[in-house]
């Protein structure tokens, strides 16, 4: 998996979550969003549609829509308003 | 005879004034907020359980944002609160919302919205890559997640909010690798007039860019940027200096943004009128009272960017406006109280649009393969083709041929650079091209949303 995008620099110290993004376990803490844990991850939350390329969230206050995600049951939500929780299970690609 | 029902969209500055101004009347309105916590963009709070006091997380706002937040915390008992809840329609006296796939129509006596703004972005090469981010997200990556966007990230644009993020990811200890504003040094001594109609604002400003030179932060004024460079990630920023010289910066990534632009979708489907502004943005037509359309009040940087501070003044000034026109006493000093302050701060800000004018040309001059609407891939080159071989010469029409402005964000994103892009190509003003269309729902419901 890619480099992280984003660095965590505060408030490290919160309860696990464990989630799990492209089959791969990743743990998270309570209080991410799911766009966060994409981005502490990798570098990636979506491919887009329409264009070349993979997308990583863009304006994170649910205001652009560029970080709507499929769940592994078939539903979509917008990362980066959505908090981890235990079991999350997205599909990046 | 039942209490008239207000409906307050939004929880922000100006939707918790609003609330606390009709509570002190005696009324109880519902408070729709898409957050899980009030506050708005600005006074956001952090998730439950982070630990940073607000001086960390606010600086100089903090008591602000303390104060703004124990008030909507006084007045919770007397309102119908519902966080985590978007407001998507309004139409035939109701507002319509939808929360954990749950729609639900509220019919209204009085409307209130006060729906805040977002970065204002002009898109350039590159501007799609991940890591590249609005100013607004690097703050939100970092006050409400505690996380850099970056490990080393370039920040570019021009406006307070520029030196407000650069500071703030600076003092939480990642490397801020360069702050590239297209405002030029003598912009902001042109702006002295206005600014110092608020003097403390001012010297808040000067303190961030103080703190890039002694934070020896590379630091450059009157920019042109050119491409954000990258093959699946950023990799840095290109720009044209002040002296004409091309440069390169090496990053990991990238935050921008240009200002603010108001969210306007909720009042235009409540029927507001839009003026232009004269500048790129139309906004909806209040009087002084926040009077929008029949029953329909807004309030706040959805009305036009004044920040913060004229937003709580706009808020209580739309509160007290239904309490009169539902029959309330309101003291006239009142009214006048919040005037005075509202026309300093109106001084202080068009000295900052002095300071830190719109770069609005950057736009009509994009290369055609530029990607200008980000939820359709479709490129400045599709409109400008559209533009000159289809006799496009309006935003919608041109929309409707080339799908710039059609996806998912309705044109928040791309609409601004959209109209200038189509402006320059036809050879009218942006005025002349009209405005992109909002329909509901506002923002995506889920296909499985249900009626309760």
């Amino acid at each position: 998996m890619a480099d992280p995008q984003f660095v965590r620099v505060a408030e490290r110290h919160r309860a696990p979550v464990a989630i799990v993004i492209d089959g791969r376990p990743f743990q998270a803490v309570a209080g991410d969003t799911l766009l966060t844990a994409l981005l502490l991850a990798g570098a990636r939350v979506r491919v887009a549609e329409f264009g070349p390329g993979d997308r990583a969230g863009f304006c994170l206050m649910g205001a652009c829509q560029d970080c709507w995600v499929n769940l592994a049951d078939g539903t979509r939500t917008r990362a980066c308003t959505t908090p981890v929780a235990d079991g999350l299970s997205v599909l990046t690609a | 005879m039942s209490e008239a029902r207000i409906v307050i969209v939004g929880a922000g500055p100006a939707g918790v004034r609003a609330a606390e101004a009709l509570v002190n009347h005696g009324l109880a309105p519902i408070v729709i907020d898409e957050a899980p916590a009030a506050g708005g963009q600005i006074y956001r709070r952090p998730p439950a359980g982070f630990a940073r006091p607000a001086r960390v997380l606010y600086g100089f706002e903090a008591a602000k944002a303390q104060r703004l937040h124990a008030a909507f915390e006084a007045l919770r008992p007397r309102l119908d609160y519902r966080p985590d809840t978007l407001a998507w329609n309004v139409s035939e006296g109701s507002l319509w919302t939808q929360r954990s796939g749950t729609i639900e129509r509220i019919p209204f006596d009085r409307l209130i919205l006060c729906t805040g703004a977002m970065d204002r972005v002009i898109p350039l090469p590159g501007w799609t890559l991940p890591g590249a981010f609005t100013l607004g997200g690097a703050q939100v990556a970092l006050k409400a997640q505690g996380c850099a966007v970056g490990r080393r990230t370039v920040f570019f644009g021009t406006g307070p909010l520029l030196y407000l993020v650069a500071h703030q990811i600076a003092a939480a200890g990642a490397t801020v690798a360069a702050v590239l504003d297209t405002s030029r040094a003598r912009d902001s001594w042109h702006a002295l007039a206005g600014l110092v109609a608020v003097p403390t604002t001012a010297l808040k400003g000067a303190w961030y860019q103080l703190d890039l030179v002694l934070r020896r932060t590379p630091w450059h004024r009157g920019i042109r940027p050119l491409a954000v460079m990258g093959r699946d990630r950023v990799e840095g920023v290109r720009f044209r200096d002040a002296n004409g010289t091309e440069r390169e910066i090496a990053c990991d990534a990238v935050a921008f943004g240009y200002g603010l632009k108001p969210e306007t979708q909720l009042a235009e489907l409540a029927g507001a009128a839009f003026a232009y502004d004269g500048a790129g943005l139309w906004l909806p037509r209040v009087d002084p009272a926040g009077r929008l359309a029949p029953n329909v009040y807004a309030a706040g940087d959805g009305c036009g960017i004044l920040g913060a501070d004229a937003a709580e003044l706009a808020g209580r000034r739309a509160g007290l406006a239904v309490a009169a026109d539902l029959g309330r006493t309101v003291p006239p000093r009142e009214i006048a109280g919040i005037e005075r302050r509202r026309s300093a701060i109106r001084a202080f800000r068009a000295g900052l649009e002095v300071a830190f004018p719109t770069p609005t040309e950057l736009a009509a001059t994009l290369p055609d393969a530029t990607i200008l609407c980000r939820c359709e891939g479709a490129t400045v080159g599709a409109l400008r083709t559209v533009a000159n071989h289809k006799d496009a010469g309006e935003i919608n029409q041109a929309k409707a041929l080339c799908r710039v402005g059609m996806g998912r964000c309705q044109g928040r994103v791309c609409g601004f650079a959209a109209c200038q892009v189509l402006a320059a190509a036809r050879g009218v003003s942006v005025e002349a091209v009209g405005r992109l269309r909002a329909q509901a729902p506002v923002k995506p419901l889920p296909l499985a949303a249900r009626l309760p």
